[in-house]
């Protein structure tokens, strides 16, 4: 694949963000100089054990909550994970029902189909066109046998923002006449950039974060857990993480992690509004100049950095492919990818067609996108779908 | 990639004796394979002229212009013997989950050949 010199233009940080220079250098003494095991007693484990203390400062105070109430994991996926299984084990009733929506990450889907095998009932709220959630259905959705609610913070696919503190509201209003309480989650991964995640204003009992989104490492995330909640560990062996989730610690991706809150907290207003402003460019450029091109999802409910567009008649990967030859990084929720012929599911639930959704291209900024990098897009994207439309027989 | 970057033999014929399409838009891939049928000096029906229009994503697109490379000048019997492996071996392989897409290039061109067929029977 022959590509041009100059430095890609990465406009997918949704799927990833490169790990800032700052957090990389915090990282890189945990791992060949202080490499003890936080759990051992001796100088060297409690070198790590101040670092991970340290990170989960860091992280307590981005969330506001107490220190007690983060538990490190190896990822937003695993949090998720913990989140729905480990509350059904907890569960103490016969038929427990979960509350989520359609327009989930996979990890939290999936998970949802394999316990319905199990027994356990869900119910898969829809969204409007606009991708939000009607908190009303949320209320309406209320069994005697919910144990827990989930819904995703800002979506991954369309970038819509999900009314979570009113949701915190109705369930805190209704937990006041229950004896089995229901448990509210949040999938906060593509929202810690850029949105108030705050805890007790966003009312939720559990939410789950992941430290490449904003800048940390992969491999390490973090499940907050509410004082109090009942929730059962999913994976057995040591003490770590207040009995709650066993294997020896992340240091240095910990520390990462740690250091990206930090970051993410200082830089977050001016970011979001630098981003808005590039993203709005883009978004505006290309309805205007390429006919037959829409935004999936809503304008104004949105995360600042993400632009989904969908280029009737052509398919989303060729376009993709297209754009990486000149450098450019994109993604496609297209079916082609993932080995199935089904189009994006968060498409399909916002009631975009079959043959529509296949169109679509997704562009995530991130804090180092530049007009220039825009410009550049909006001068290479017209051509590309001029010719695939020139190729395709739907005319 | 090149097949795909620059595909061959890309658009519609005008009034062609053959065409074969496949697939559907909503699962994000159609193929329509056009041909023009001659005789070659051993009066044989041969492909004399062959295009493509796809939809789809790049293997399905790279699929199209290789498989109008390899019909064009062939008769119609050794075309129609063209099989999806044929196709994937020529493009250096495809990824498993791409296979599919080389069948259609296949199906396409057995399509165009019966329609032409049907149409001088």
């Amino acid at each position: 694949m022959s590509r041009q010199d100059a430095p890609p233009i990465y406009l997918d940080h949704a799927a990833t963000t490169p790990v800032d220079p700052e957090v990389f250098a915090t990282m890189k003494p945990y791992f060949t100089e202080h490499y003890g095991n936080p759990a051992s007693i001796h100088t060297v484990g409690q070198k790590a054990i101040i670092a991970v203390d340290e990170a989960r400062e860091q992280v307590a105070d981005f969330l506001g909550c107490k220190t007690g109430e983060i538990i490190f994991t190896s990822g937003a996926t695993e949090s998720n994970n913990f989140v729905l299984k480990g509350v059904l084990a907890a569960a103490k009733i016969q038929k427990p029902h979960i509350i989520t929506s359609t327009i989930e990450h996979p990890c939290i889907l999936d998970t949802c189909q394999h316990l319905e095998k199990r027994g356990v009932e869900v119910t898969y709220l829809p969204v409007d066109k606009e991708g939000v959630l009607n908190t009303k259905s949320v209320q309406e959705a209320i069994k005697e046998n919910t144990v827990l609610v989930t819904i995703i913070y800002a979506n991954n696919e369309i970038g819509t923002i999900q009314p979570i503190a009113e949701i915190g509201e109705i369930i805190k209003k209704a937990n006041q006449e229950r004896k089995n309480k229901i448990i509210f989650h949040t999938d906060a991964v593509q929202a810690i950039q850029y949105l108030d995640c705050n805890v007790k204003k966003l009312g939720v009992d559990l939410l789950s974060l992941s430290g490449h989104k904003f800048y940390g490492p992969k491999g390490v995330g973090v499940l907050f857990v509410k004082e109090g909640t009942l929730i059962e560990k999913i994976q057995h062996g040591g003490h770590q993480e207040y009995n709650k989730r066993a294997g020896t610690l992340n240091v240095p991706g910990i520390v990462g992690l740690g250091k990206a809150t930090e970051l993410t907290s200082k830089n977050r207003v001016a970011d979001s509004k630098k981003q808005q402003k590039l993203r709005d460019l883009l978004i505006n450029s290309i309805l205007k100049n390429i006919p037959d091109s829409h935004l999936n999802g809503s304008n104004k409910h949105r995360l600042p950095n993400n632009a989904n567009i969908r280029f009737d008649k052509i398919e989303g990967e060729s376009i993709m492919l297209h754009l990486d030859f000149e450098g450019i990084a994109v993604s496609t929720g297209s079916a082609c990818t993932s080995g199935t012929l089904e189009p994006s599911h968060v498409l399909l639930a916002i009631g975009v067609a079959k043959e529509q959704a296949h169109g679509s291209i997704r562009f995530t900024l991130g804090k180092d996108t530049s007009e220039a990098d825009i410009k550049k897009v909006l001068e290479v994207l017209p051509p590309i779908v001029k010719k695939l439309r020139q190729m395709s027989p739907l005319k | 990639m090149d097949h795909f970057r620059d595909p061959h033999n890309m658009g519609s014929i005008k009034d062609p004796d053959g065409v074969g399409e496949v697939g559907n838009p909503s699962c994000g891939d159609i193929m329509k394979l056009y041909i023009k049928v001659g005789k070659n000096e051993a009066g044989k029906e041969k492909i004399s002229d062959i295009s493509f229009e796809t939809m789809g994503c790049a293997a399905a697109i790279a699929t199209s212009s290789m498989i109008t490379d390899m019909a064009l000048g062939k008769t119609l019997a050794e075309a129609i013997e063209i099989t999806n492996q044929n196709i994937a071996e020529k493009l250096d392989g495809l990824p498993p989950t791409k296979m599919h897409c080389s069948n259609l290039a296949a199906d396409a061109l057995k399509k165009a050949i019966a329609d032409y067929k049907s149409k001088n029977k």
